[in-house]
């Protein structure tokens, strides 16, 4: 392949990748590894390096129009970036260590855990509760617009949620992706933050998180700019796109399918590991 | 200054780095397709590259020359620096706010950033 050949295709790959990634809050990492290692047989260390820098990219892009609605908690994402920053170093420093057979095969689990997220879609779980000790001492708790006017919410479990909070950095960290999807699950489910703030902030929080990994990636060369450059602009034109067409897509359906793609990809990165082609 | 105008100031800082960065990443892009649109690349085997595109000091060097790769990654570095810069806002609008316990929280996070970040200088 020539070099324009690559970054066209590379380009356009990415660009569909955002697009659904903003449309379903997956994200477009977890679509644009898989699509460069299978698609085009990148090796996996420069895929998770250009889509780490894709995932920064869309974060803080969309971080603007998220502050504006108020439904991120910046206390709380602040709070648990000190875990998933840690956790992000840690895995930042394993991926250099883990064979790219190993990468393929927990890129491949992790990709069923977002299908799963996916597929099995809910908006959280319901009943507010008051905070308990910790997160009072810590201020957590904080409110956001419900139909017009702000509802309060508190906060609860805060070392469960922190605890996961390590774990999703670190696989952000291994995999050069966002882990939305374990933030979420470490906020909404775990710390019984409201699903809406939970996304919100997770989101926030991505940026941030990929940047404590990036620099190791950066010093190891996992960045390489003829890869990155085509993934970051694709990523980023497909994901403006994708936040305007939200409020007008068929999300459900639009999921549904997404979750199917993700699934495929997964089980197609898991057995290509333990084969060996990835 | 309350959360809310804090946030929103971080938010629009946030954006404004991302497109400023996608525009050096650009230019950086369509340099490296002027020179080399019809070289062979092959990205299946893993070889780490040089200092042009490894070490922050290697990087802004070839960006000044206008290297084209020298020039992209100067684009991504740039992108990496902005959530660094959003938590170094933070700081600052925690201690303004007079919140000892946010300032603190938001200055663990930027020194934990600041460590990964030193190892590429």
């Amino acid at each position: 392949m020539t070099a324009l050949e690559f970054t066209v295709v590379v380009w356009a790959l990415s660009a569909v990748a955002g697009f659904l990634g903003a449309l379903t809050g997956l994200g477009g990492g977890v679509v644009v590894v898989p699509a460069l290692t299978l698609a085009l047989g990148v090796d996996i260390k420069y895929a998770i390096g250009a889509s780490l820098v894709s995932v920064i990219a869309t974060s803080s892009g969309a971080a603007a129009a998220y502050v504006r609605e108020g439904f991120s908690n910046i206390r709380i994402g602040m709070f648990l970036e000190i875990a998933t920053t840690l956790g992000a170093l840690v895995g930042a420093f394993l991926a250099s260590r883990v064979s790219t057979h190993a990468l393929a095969v927990i890129f491949g689990l992790v990709l069923i855990h977002a299908a799963l997220t996916s597929l099995l879609h809910r908006e959280g779980s319901g009943a507010r509760v008051e905070s308990d000790a910790l997160a009072r001492r810590l201020r957590l708790g904080g409110s956001y617009p419900v139909d017009g006017r702000r509802e309060e919410y508190g906060v609860r479990n805060v070392p469960a949620g922190f605890g996961l909070m390590f774990g999703a950095g670190a696989l952000s960290g291994l995999l050069g992706i966002g882990s939305g999807a374990v933030k979420v699950l470490a906020m909404d489910r775990a710390m019984r933050i409201p699903f809406k703030v939970s996304t919100t902030t997770s989101n926030f929080m991505i940026g941030v998180t990929a940047a404590a990994s990036a620099g190791m990636y950066l010093s190891r060369g996992f960045i390489d700019p003829r890869v990155a450059m085509p993934v970051m602009l694709g990523v980023l034109a497909g994901a403006l796109l994708g936040t305007r067409v939200l409020v007008r897509a068929r999300v459900r359906t639009l999921r549904l399918v997404f979750g199917l793609v993700i699934l495929a990809l997964a089980i197609e990165m898991i057995v290509n590991g333990i084969t060996g082609k990835v | 200054m309350d959360d809310k105008r804090l946030e929103t100031m971080i938010g629009k800082l946030l954006r404004a780095g991302v497109l400023f960065s996608a525009a050096v990443v650009t230019v950086g892009g369509i340099v490296y397709l002027a020179l080399n649109h019809a070289a062979r690349v092959s990205f299946r085997t893993f070889v780490a590259g040089g200092p042009e595109i490894r070490t922050v000091s290697g990087i802004a060097q070839a960006a000044v020359h206008l290297n084209s790769q020298g020039l992209m990654q100067a684009g991504l570095v740039l992108l990496i620096l902005t959530p660094v810069a959003r938590v170094a806002m933070a700081v600052a609008g925690f201690a303004l706010e007079r919140d000892r316990l946010y300032t603190i929280v938001s200055l663990i996070v930027l020194l934990i950033l600041a460590f990964s970040l030193l190892r590429a200088v």
